[in-house]
């Protein structure tokens, strides 16, 4: 390809480059310059106070580790069980598109309502209660008021997002070429090893989409978390959105942006780790 | 007597497999009926729950919200009853929502003048900036990408005040532009498009580029076109995240009258909650509807994914 076609195909980028500087990357350098200053008002800079005071916050602690034991847990067992469910799904069994379409489903089902059927189902007096209390003979919990929270916003996740996942991994696996398959099980590769050595290296690529749709996603359940619970819920359900969302109603723009430049350290600091990843199984694939 | 002959015992054998194997399927699809039921219980449950009377929703679901509703004289039971057939099949939510009070249909409509230009100008900007991330790739671009994937898992919380400061600077806070040009340069569409328009193989692109076709051609009438399972479904995905948009009305617009119905169906419950099933299956019909036209170009429209660089 010769310049011109490299400027041309500059050329393409330059409307999403353009909006996405305006509204996301000039406005986060201001958001940078107010973490080191002392208010918006004076401009006085002062170093790192501002992200001292978030880091020696204890709301900040506490929000910094729920949301990492969220998405920890979370986020691996959306991974998982939707790899299994799709594996189960390329057996082919009958009413296979009947359950793809139920498993999709709670993507149609607005926010508010999931809220709704969830309050009921884990209330104190609710569903779940009382059939735990019928079939394993459990003392009643108050879900949603206990450090059990984090179980239910972890289902509540689970719920939404596997059928989403769970077609990814199905595409990919559809995607592996019988032909492989067939000279593996001609030289006496087992299921397991089928599975484990030519499926699951072939599909890794997918497997790291899945895991980076995944946390994206489990930052949106902060949504839920705060419909059903509101702005300072019990401890175990307090996130990082719950401390920003409650700095930016109380106007501390400066600590708020502190903790929006250390999030956004942390997320960088993932995904360059899944570039190395990739890069690492990209290499493998060639090999 | 009949002694067993090697032709029995490899029949038998192949009979146990079988049976094995029908076992196997029986209990596979035992597992996903369960799995299935509890996935649609709620759509069911909604569905169902939109014919109840306001006084049976209040006495079964009442003391869930107990804590918020102002005080008035109703009956609440102490339990809570997940109730999927109602006692009364009655019409009346669906009445009170459709004709007595315009303001429901008026955030209904708000929320489709919101959610349409998102999606349809999203998706122009990144296919235009999938296939400039995808044809002609360098370092330069391999690190605005990674930037464009950071700020794609930004939480909502973390753009908050950018997305703010710009709608200030720009004084569009309180219209519809502050909630329409961040949704369309959004980099979400771009990070999915791009991973697609990579796959496509290169030699198809060149050909074309060989027979005399301008980039813009190869882009509209080759590339373009092969996206187009992965158009469809990135579409829908845009289009449930922004139908279900809750911050930013709620953040940039003061006024109540141009919030969506997602923010109004989000604050139910703590108001009418009689309305809430009516409200939300009336929400429900344009993803549904959309999911079922929809449902196979998700499927397939992802075949090509795969890896977060592309």
């Amino acid at each position: 390809m010769g310049r011109k076609d490299k400027i041309r195909s500059w050329l393409f980028l330059t409307p999403s480059l353009l909006g996405v500087m305006a509204f996301f990357i000039a406005p986060f350098f201001v958001v940078i310059y107010y973490s080191v200053v002392n208010n918006p008002v004076q401009h006085e800079f002062v170093g790192f106070s501002n992200y001292v005071r978030v880091a020696s916050n204890e709301a900040h602690q506490l929000a910094a580790f729920n949301t990492i034991r969220f998405s920890v847990t979370a986020v691996p067992l959306a991974v998982l069980l939707s790899l299994v469910i799709a594996v189960i799904m390329e057996a082919k069994l009958p009413y296979r598109s009947f359950f793809r379409s139920c498993l999709l489903s709670p993507l149609m089902v607005p926010v508010a309502s999931i809220v709704l059927i969830w309050q009921v189902l884990f209330h104190y007096n609710g569903l779940v209660n009382e059939s735990l209390e019928v079939l394993f003979h459990m003392s009643k919990i108050d879900w949603l008021k206990s450090s059990h929270g984090q179980i239910v916003i972890v289902l509540l996740f689970l719920w939404k997002n596997l059928g989403y996942n769970m077609i990814l991994f199905m595409a990919a696996l559809s995607s592996v070429p019988a032909d492989l398959i067939e000279v593996a099980r001609i030289e006496g590769a087992g299921k397991g090893k089928i599975f484990f050595s030519i499926k699951l290296r072939y599909i890794s690529a997918t497997i790291l989409f899945v895991t980076v749709m995944s946390i994206l996603n489990s930052f949106k359940v902060f949504r839920e978390t705060y419909l059903m619970t509101g702005e300072y819920p019990y401890d175990s359900l307090y996130l990082l959105q719950h401390f920003m969302n409650n700095t930016f109603v109380s106007l501390d723009y400066q600590k708020l942006s502190a903790a929006a430049v250390m999030m956004f350290l942390v997320i960088m600091v993932l995904v360059g780790i899944m570039f190395v990843t990739e890069d690492r199984f990209d290499r493998d694939m060639e090999e | 007597m009949s002694v067993r002959t090697f032709e029995d015992e490899k029949r038998s054998a192949r009979k146990r497999i079988l049976l094995g194997r029908r076992f196997m399927t029986f209990f596979m699809t035992m597992i996903l009926l369960l799995f299935s039921f509890l996935f649609l219980m709620p759509v069911i449950f909604t569905f169902t729950n939109s014919f109840m009377s306001a006084s049976e929703i209040s006495a079964n679901y009442g003391a869930v919200f107990a804590t918020t509703q102002t005080g008035g004289k109703v009956f609440v039971s102490r339990t809570v009853n997940l109730k999927f057939i109602p006692d009364l099949v009655t019409g009346a939510q669906y009445m009170t929502v459709l004709l007595r009070s315009p303001s429901y249909l008026l955030k209904f409509w708000n929320s489709v003048i919101y959610v349409v230009p998102i999606v349809v100008l999203q998706l122009f900007v990144a296919l235009l900036a999938a296939y400039g991330f995808s044809r002609e790739r360098s370092f330069v671009k391999e690190m605005i990408f990674f930037i464009y994937i950071i700020l794609m898992l930004m939480p909502y919380q973390v753009t908050l005040v950018p997305n703010f400061l710009v709608s200030q600077t720009l004084h569009i806070v309180n219209t519809r532009w502050a909630i329409w040009l961040p949704g369309i340069f959004s980099p979400f569409a771009v990070f999915l498009l791009t991973k697609f328009m990579r796959r496509i193989p290169l030699g198809v692109l060149e050909a074309a580029k060989i027979d005399g076709a301008g980039e813009w051609q190869i882009f509209s009438q080759i590339a373009m076109p092969l996206c187009k399972g992965a158009i469809a479904s990135v579409a829908i995905l845009i289009f449930i995240d922004y139908w279900n948009m809750v911050e930013q009305p709620l953040v940039l617009l003061d006024d109540e009258d141009m919030h969506p119905l997602s923010v109004f169906l989000s604050k139910i419950n703590s108001g009418e909650i009689s309305l809430a099933f009516a409200v939300a299956v009336i929400y429900m019909v344009l993803p549904l509807l959309l999911f079922l036209y929809g449902e196979d170009y998700l499927v397939e429209g992802i075949t090509y994914q795969g890896g977060v660089k592309g």
